[in-house]
């Protein structure tokens, strides 16, 4: 049995991007934001392409950066982002007792696993990458020839059925979800720019007003003396009510300019929709 | 490898023996590079634009205006930095380290220059190689969308999270055809490393065509051009750089994704911005152009190749590929989200595999049938790539008759010669209320025409420069001047 060498800058890689990589894991599980969760992930993804790095396995540790961290986890984030930045996990258990049972499972899973692993590795002579993957040009050639002398000889069907698999599944999703739309249904630009000339008002309507207080279609644009814009209104919706902008805190204390010329209180916009704007509901 | 590949050349075994201090130089010198080339990069691409747009540019700070970044940058350092309330406080300090630190490493892969010899030491002019030496260039630009993505979702607020979505998407497309582009590269050059890629750009290919002998060029540029233009194309998309710069339009998203970063957190994705731009140039110099080998009339000289001067042809280029990147942001329009997205996918990658598909038969023939790399591009590359032109000049000619016939029917003077007015449609269902009429109303037929009997009033500039004497010099916004003669009766 050959003796297990490691080497000095080994060794330090290891124990210091060891922690890292199991500090990533952890936050991963216990963090409440979803995003942050997914950079705990990239903390350990990329610690693990180092990690291959070092047991010269430079092919492997560049591709684990490139498609797991640079493309994966990028959709993940995608992903995450668009649910929202507020989607932070409920504290409220909705399976009774999901904690401990998953702390149980877990640690048996990883005591079998790990107990598995080393029974059947334990009487393995240890040999480093460099010896096992000589191909042609042997070990100087590296990492590339000996995956790519494996990859397309050895295994080249189950490579070629995992293409077919992956290009399946992406083709799948596209028809799935994909609407299919009768030809010419669709108006061009120019069409519905002629349409909308027809119209009163071929300009853009307007959005909300800068003493609107939302955003919501729902909600009405407010002109500057707090009337309601009637342009504003969305069909099919009933308006909201919009109530005062609120003084900011600290105004009181610190004296307004407006209170200084005397009553400019928004007393117009008490009234939603003004007196003019009248039963628009 | 080749017979002028001497012993300046650095091979993969040269690297990684480097005394510490050596190290260190070499280190501080990239870091050095890259803040120097961003500076120069910024005022650079400042007075081209201005020249581009007939304006002079800076012109206060330092000589002849050079000083101008630095000032910005010193300026930027103590302006006051701010954290928005709804910002998620972590990362929004760390996007930008994330966007930045890549940025740097990326070019610790790119060879400078030869072998050399620092205070006696002889040393390849490049920090480090590895044989996945342009995969570390990928990664690294791979690591860099986390920084723009984070920090317009960090920064909690609606633009900046548009911005990063967009980049997201962009950067993570246009990265595939940009790896894609590399590939061809890889089959030729038969290496991943970075001075091993450069190596294999060295000799010329000989090619004896029906006797004549000469010597064909060898940067892969132009032995696998569409290759270098993909190429050129994605990495204008990655680096967010105009015509592709949508995550930061400011005509639809403000800043885009560092709407709200301020002082040295904002400086530092500026930074990341132009180290990338350099990077990618410098990238292309060494994949495609030849590294830092002399360019042709040069390399006949012998010591063009060897000790420091290779610093000045490979800067040179780099400088060169940063111009075309301004000389793009002067010239083109910003590209529509949809149209950059499906340009991308629907043109470059299919291009792209593609081309990875000619160009692997193509080794492969060469290969079977013993011809060189010269011949092979002579007598299939060259043909086909006239085959290639007479299509697409086919193709465009039949695309565009539409275009054409109607131009000549326009210019017989008909209006409309394409096609009867099409019928217009009803406005669009019942989403506007009606809105009190007010003012005149609108011409039948839709869009709204000026009056017939419109009066155009006199011009009062017109009017003004009568009491000027007549056949005065006006300027005319151009850089001539032109002498306008003005009748009596204006």
């Amino acid at each position: 049995m050959n003796e297990v060498v490691i080497g000095t800058g080994e060794a330090v890689v290891f124990w210091i991007l060891g922690p890292i990589a199991l500090a990533g894991a952890l936050g991963m599980v216990l963090s409440r934001n979803a995003v942050h969760s997914a950079l705990w992930l990239v903390n350990t993804m990329l610690a693990l392409g180092v990690f291959y790095v070092v047991q010269e396995a430079p092919f492997l540790g560049a591709v684990q950066i490139i498609v797991y961290t640079g493309a994966i986890m990028i959709l993940f984030l995608f992903v995450l982002m668009l649910v929202g930045r507020d989607s932070s996990d409920s504290v409220v258990e909705t399976l009774r007792g999901q904690r401990v049972g998953a702390l149980l499972f877990g640690a048996g899973f990883a005591a079998l696993v790990g107990a598995g692993t080393a029974r059947a590795t334990r009487d393995l002579p240890v040999e480093g990458l460099a010896a096992v993957q000589g191909g042609e040009g042997g070990a100087a050639a590296g990492n590339i020839d000996a995956i790519a002398a494996v990859l397309y000889s050895r295994y080249l069907l189950a490579f070629e059925v995992t293409g077919a698999l992956l290009i399946t599944a992406a083709v799948g999703a596209l028809v799935l979800t994909h609407v299919e739309r009768e030809a010419g249904t669709r108006r061009t630009q120019k069409e519905l720019s002629r349409a909308r000339f027809l119209t009163d008002r071929p300009q853009t309507l307007p959005g909300p007003g800068v003493f609107a207080r939302a955003n919501s279609v729902a909600a009405p644009a407010l002109l500057p003396d707090g009337r309601v814009a009637e342009d504003s209104l969305a069909t099919g919706i009933d308006p909201q009510e919009v109530t005062p902008m609120p003084r900011p805190t600290g105004r009181e204390q610190l004296g307004s300019p407006d209170a200084a010329l005397g009553a400019l209180d928004p007393t117009v916009s008490d009234v939603p929709g003004g007196r003019e704007g009248g039963e628009h509901r | 490898m080749s017979l002028l590949a001497a012993e300046d050349q650095p091979t993969l075994a040269d690297f990684g023996g480097d005394v510490w201090w050596i190290v260190l130089i070499k280190i501080v010198g990239v870091f050095g590079v890259l803040v120097l080339l961003t500076l120069f990069a910024i005022v650079f691409e400042r007075k081209v634009v201005a020249r581009m747009q007939q304006r002079i540019g800076p012109n206060r700070v330092g000589p002849r205006g050079y000083l101008q970044s630095l000032a910005d940058g010193l300026k930027l350092a103590f302006k006051e930095d701010i954290m928005p309330a709804m910002a998620d406080r972590p990362v929004y300090f760390l996007a930008p380290v994330l966007a930045t630190v890549p940025a740097f490493v990326a070019f610790s892969v790119i060879p400078l220059g030869p072998v050399v010899s620092i205070f006696g030491e002889r040393t390849p002019l490049q920090l480090t190689d590895a044989p996945i030496g342009v995969l570390i260039v990928l990664a690294c630009s791979a690591m860099g969308i986390y920084g723009i993505v984070l920090g317009g979702w960090a920064s909690g607020s609606t633009y900046p999270l548009l911005g990063s979505l967009r980049s997201a998407a962009q950067m993570v497309s246009y990265e595939i055809a940009m790896g894609l582009s590399i590939v061809a590269v890889f089959l030729y050059a038969g290496t991943m490393s970075t001075s091993g890629i450069v190596a294999a750009q060295a000799d010329g290919n000989e090619v004896s065509f029906f006797g004549l002998e000469f010597t064909g060029p060898s940067w892969y540029g132009v032995l696998l051009p569409v290759s270098f233009v993909i190429y050129a194309i994605a990495v204008v998309g990655e680096t967010n750089r105009a015509p592709f710069d949508l995550p930061e339009a400011e005509s639809e998203l403000v800043g885009g994704f560092h709407t709200e970063y301020t002082s040295l957190k904002f400086a530092l994705f500026f930074l990341a911005e132009y180290i990338n731009m350099v990077t990618v140039s410098a990238l292309a110099a060494t994949l495609f152009l030849g590294g830092w080998r002399a360019p042709w009339p040069i390399s006949i000289w012998d010591g063009a190749n060897s000790g420091w001067w290779p610093l000045l042809w490979f800067f040179l280029k780099v400088v060169a590929a940063l111009f075309v990147f301004i000389w793009l942001r002067g010239t083109l329009p910003r590209l529509r989200y949809d149209q950059f997205m499906r340009f991308g996918w629907k043109v470059l990658v299919p291009v792209a595999l593609v081309w990875i598909l000619i160009v692997a038969t193509m080794r492969t023939v060469s290969r079977e049938a013993d011809l060189s790399a010269g011949q092979v591009a002579l007598f299939v590359g060259v043909p086909a790539a006239l085959l290639v032109l007479a299509v697409l000049l086919v193709a465009s000619r039949a695309t565009n008759r539409d275009t054409r016939v109607a131009a000549v029917k326009a210019a017989a003077g008909s209006t409309h010669p394409t096609d009867a007015e099409p019928e217009v449609l009803p406005p669009a269902g019942p989403r506007r209320r009606p809105a009190q009429r007010t003012g005149p109303s609108r011409a039948e037929g839709g869009f709204p025409v000026p009056p017939m009997d419109l009066a155009v009033p006199p011009s009062p500039r017109l009017r003004r420069s009568e009491s000027v004497a007549a056949g005065t010099v006006v300027g005319t916004g151009r850089r001539s001047t032109t002498t306008i003669e003005e009748d009596g009766d204006g």
